[in-house]
């Protein structure tokens, strides 16, 4: 069950007025709008005429509200005709052939690239400047959005193992489309007619407004609107007046545009500090976590805490592998101790430091230049993880020239001996060029010579090799042994696979569910105490694994109660 | 149309092989335009000579007009006589006004062209700013009443539609502060207020594009990743952000500025400016269709331009989203 926000009853409670307005308007306030009161001409705004009168004495307030009915009818009857006309379009362009089809949506696409207005005013030299012309007008003006919108999304359904399924078992094109296209491309289309009636409702407001519209005697908003600007210098009210139902009715519709789509996500932030007095140490570690929870907010605004209370020290040059499954919080900690969270996550613990900087409170700038040289991170997605908009040359130089003063030069130099480094061949030209002309596994390695760029004490791999295939990831962990060889770094390595992090790591964190459940020397492997580290060894595949039998599965249930 | 990859083996580089489709799509668009403009007379319903002068107009009178429009010839002949009247600049002659269609946009087109650059340029000026302003600050979550309040005057502007924000402006700063003259064009006080009322929408509309746009940035892996450099927020934003960017606010901005092209209709109608758009309501009222037909033309010629421009810069700003569509 769904919160009904404030702003979707503030949205309903709108509807629900404009409804009434436009159904009982005429009924209630018919009299009041037509009845000519020739003694109180054009009077000014008061109680009794909060929009004053025009400039035959009729209440102006009341030809407002009296309005709503035609305002909205010829609003929906023009939507009715863009949805109807896109429908055809769309759906035809979806079942077309190749040839026709590519012409008919470069038509669709060419007829989008003009704004509504020109087409309305297109379309209303044919039709003449009456109420239907005008209807038909901003109709046809619209057809071309929802075309686009239903080819677009009646592609991407066709697109689906359902719907080719359905195929496949028989079922006729027509049948396909009302049975299993239609309904998955109602979602959108809603949406869409919502936002669509806010355009709609003041573009008729401009034609009205132009005089192409409805015509007098007739009235809608538009029409009062631009009998109103006449009347300016007298009563600005008799312009705002009918203004203000354009725009709000206009908001409206839009904001339900809006509450049918939602998906909002709250933002918290702030570390808080744990009550009890953190262990002071001779500042020896280059990372020092103590107690870290890391917490999450959800949708529904309650938090949820993901890691549960987690204690590590890093030694300086020392190698540790965070191992896991998914879920099990090791890239969360890894993103905590880098201090990299996002606002969305709050973090609680009793220390968390890298070389004697505390990472809890704002950083000096001093500080943030220590850890912009001594500290660097490698991600799992080498194509995500490298600005696509500047060249590596700029991404590797701009630690050196921003935090250790280096000119463009000495970096540009720093940065090629580091790209040789890391064995990426001739890397004078490379340098030059943006990622996307790197493969995965160079920009992997460019990520490892990004953060040799400064004197790094850690190196931070979250997952680096998962994305790569086995070949490039040698290539890779080389890289990274060889960065430590050079610069004595320490390097936290988080991996889910424990056989990688037994031969790179010299110790060993295993994490399962937010908690450490056994820490042990990289050698010592073999004689695992705790169930899920044994049950994580036993999935690997040796070369005497009986391939008749299936791989064992870890023994501990997902939602047993894990001992620590 | 060629084949996307057919295209780029034969040309090489995957930015000429857009450059080369945007511009065969605007030739194409081109055609399609000449030809609505034309039979957009043929389809109105009756007799379009009969229509503008009206029922009681004599039968000579009429006769006359159908002459000069050339309504009576075949349909062929018609066409080509309008295709190479369009090349020697000929768009016949106004019923209303009895001069050359082609005077009568010259004379206007400049003045329609100052207002729409001035109040793009405006827009665009502001937009980036407060787009990038506002995401940065939402996204810290520390300012959340004035985030809330700037979105909501964003909002607002977005919403309400440029001729009401006009009746609007001229109501409080020109009648209620004398602020700016109300109507009329040539001196830059006179043009505040048409720019103003032209460039507060797509301005608030761009900067919302920004926003978003920039919340999306700042969420992606490389800007962890510059984080994790610890640089100082200018760079972060400016260097690191702001190019990733480009694209979709360049589209946005092409959106904007077809949006204010014909948005000059209703803005130049409010302050009277003497453009083509104050030009076209009287024309189609009065179904002085040679006249129509001029500044029909004259307006979707303004778009495809600006979607030219826009794709031109798309393909020199941003290699990449050239390789993205080709």
């Amino acid at each position: 069950m769904r919160r009904v926000s404030p702003q979707a009853v503030a949205v309903v409670a709108g509807l629900v007025v404009v409804a009434g307005a436009a159904v009982l308007g005429p009924t209630l306030f018919g009299d009041a709008a037509e009845a000519r009161d020739l003694t109180n001409r054009q009077a000014e705004a008061s109680a009794a005429h909060p929009f004053g009168t025009d400039d035959l004495g009729r209440d102006l307030f009341a030809r407002v509200v009296v309005a709503t009915r035609l305002s909205l009818l010829l609003t929906l009857g023009a939507v009715g005709i863009s949805v109807a006309g896109g429908v055809v379009l769309g759906v035809t362009a979806a079942v077309l052939p190749r040839i026709p089809r590519r012409l008919l949506t470069g038509l669709i696409d060419i007829l989008l690239s003009f704004p509504w207005l020109l087409l309305a005013l297109f379309f209303s030299v044919i039709w003449g400047a009456t109420s239907t012309g005008a209807m038909l007008a901003i109709g046809f003006a619209g057809i071309p959005v929802f075309a686009r919108l239903i080819y677009t999304l009646a592609a991407s359904v066709a697109n689906t193992d359902y719907v080719r399924t359905a195929g496949l078992l028989g079922s006729s094109p027509l049948r396909t489309s009302v049975r299993h296209v239609l309904p998955n491309i109602m979602p959108p289309l809603v949406v869409n007619v919502a936002a669509h009636a806010s355009v709609t409702l003041l573009s008729f407001a401009a034609l009205s407004f132009l005089g192409l519209g409805v015509q007098a005697p007739e009235y809608d908003w538009g029409r009062l609107l631009n009998a109103g600007a006449k009347d300016i210098y007298r009563e600005p009210m008799a312009a705002i007046g009918p203004g203000i139902a354009i725009v709000l009715t206009g908001v409206l519709f839009s904001l339900l545009g809006e509450l049918l789509s939602e998906d909002r996500r709250p933002v918290v932030r702030a570390v808080r500090e744990t009550e009890e007095p953190a262990e002071t140490d001779s500042g020896e570690a280059v990372v020092d976590v103590q107690n870290l929870r890391v917490s999450f907010r959800t949708d529904d605004g309650s938090l949820v805490e993901r890691v549960h209370g987690i204690d590590l020290r890093i030694a300086p040059g020392e190698v540790v592998g965070v191992v896991g499954e998914s879920g099990s919080g090791k890239s969360v900690t890894a993103m905590a101790i880098a201090g990299l969270l996002g606002p969305e996550a709050q973090v609680e613990c009793r220390r968390l430091a890298f070389r004697g900087i505390d990472l809890r409170g704002r950083l000096s700038a001093a500080q943030r230049r220590q850890l912009g040289l001594e500290q660097a991170m490698i991600f799992q997605d080498p194509l995500s993880s490298l600005n696509p908009a500047l060249t590596v040359g700029r991404q590797l130089t701009e630690v050196s020239q921003v935090h250790a003063g280096l000119s463009r030069g000495a970096a540009l130099e720093k940065a090629v001996a580091a790209l040789d480094l890391v064995r990426i061949p001739d890397p004078a030209r490379r340098i030059r060029q943006l990622p996307h002309e790197f493969s995965g596994g160079m920009r992997q390695r460019a990520m490892i010579a990004m953060g040799l760029m400064g004197t790094p004490r850690l190196l931070i791999a979250d997952e680096p090799t998962t994305a790569l295939d086995v070949t490039v990831q040698r290539q890779v962990l080389r890289a990274l042994h060889d960065a430590r060889e050079r610069t004595g770094a320490a390097i936290l390595l988080i991996s889910h696979d424990i056989a990688l992090v037994s031969g790179f790591c010299d110790r060993i964190v295993v994490m399962r569910d937010g908690v450490v459940v056994e820490q042990l020397a990289a050698s010592d492997l073999d004689q695992a105490e705790h169930p899920y580290t044994r049950g994580l060894i036993a999935c690997v595949p040796g070369m005497n694994t009986d391939r008749s039998r299936p791989l064992p599965v870890i023994g501990v249930a997902a939602d047993e109660e894990v001992p620590v | 149309m060629t084949t996307a990859p057919a295209l780029a083996a034969a040309v090489g580089s995957p930015r000429l092989v857009f450059v080369l489709q945007r511009l065969g799509r605007a030739v194409i668009s081109l055609a399609v335009v000449l030809v609505s403009v034309f039979f957009m007379v043929q389809f109105v319903p009756g007799d379009p000579v009969r229509a503008a002068l009206g029922p009681t107009a004599p039968l000579a009178t009429v006769n006359a007009l159908r002459e000069q429009l050339g309504v009576d010839l075949p349909l062929g002949t018609q066409f080509s006589n309008y295709l190479s009247g369009l090349l020697h600049g000929d768009l016949g002659t106004s019923v209303t006004a009895q001069r050359p269609v082609t005077g009568m946009l010259s004379e206007r087109l400049p003045t329609t062209l100052t207002l729409a650059v001035v109040a793009f340029l405006v827009a665009v000026v502001g937009a980036f700013p407060l787009g990038v302003a506002t995401a940065v600050s939402a996204r810290s979550g520390r300012h959340r009443l004035l985030d809330l309040g700037v979105s909501g005057v964003l909002g607002v502007l977005v919403a309400v539609p440029n001729f009401l924000l006009a009746v609007l402006l001229i109501a409080t700063l020109s009648i209620g502060l004398g602020a700016f003259p109300p109507a009329g064009w040539g001196t830059p006080s006179e043009a505040v207020l048409p720019v103003l009322a032209l460039a507060a929408g797509p301005m608030a509309y761009l900067a919302r594009i920004v926003h978003v746009e920039m919340l999306r940035v700042l969420e992606t892996p490389y800007l962890t990743t510059a984080r994790s450099k610890r640089l100082p927020g200018r760079l972060l934003y400016l260097r690191h952000a702001l190019p990733n960017i480009v694209a979709a606010a360049l589209t946005a901005g092409g959106v904007v500025l077809v949006g204010l092209v014909a948005g000059t209709v209703l803005v130049e109608t409010v302050f009277t400016v003497p453009g083509i758009g104050s030009m076209i309501v009287s024309s189609i009222t009065a179904k002085d269709y040679p006249l129509i037909q001029g500044v029909v033309l004259v307006y979707a010629l303004l778009v495809l331009g600006a979607n030219l421009v826009i794709d031109l810069a798309l393909a020199i700003l941003d290699p990449r989203s050239a390789i993205a569509e080709a």
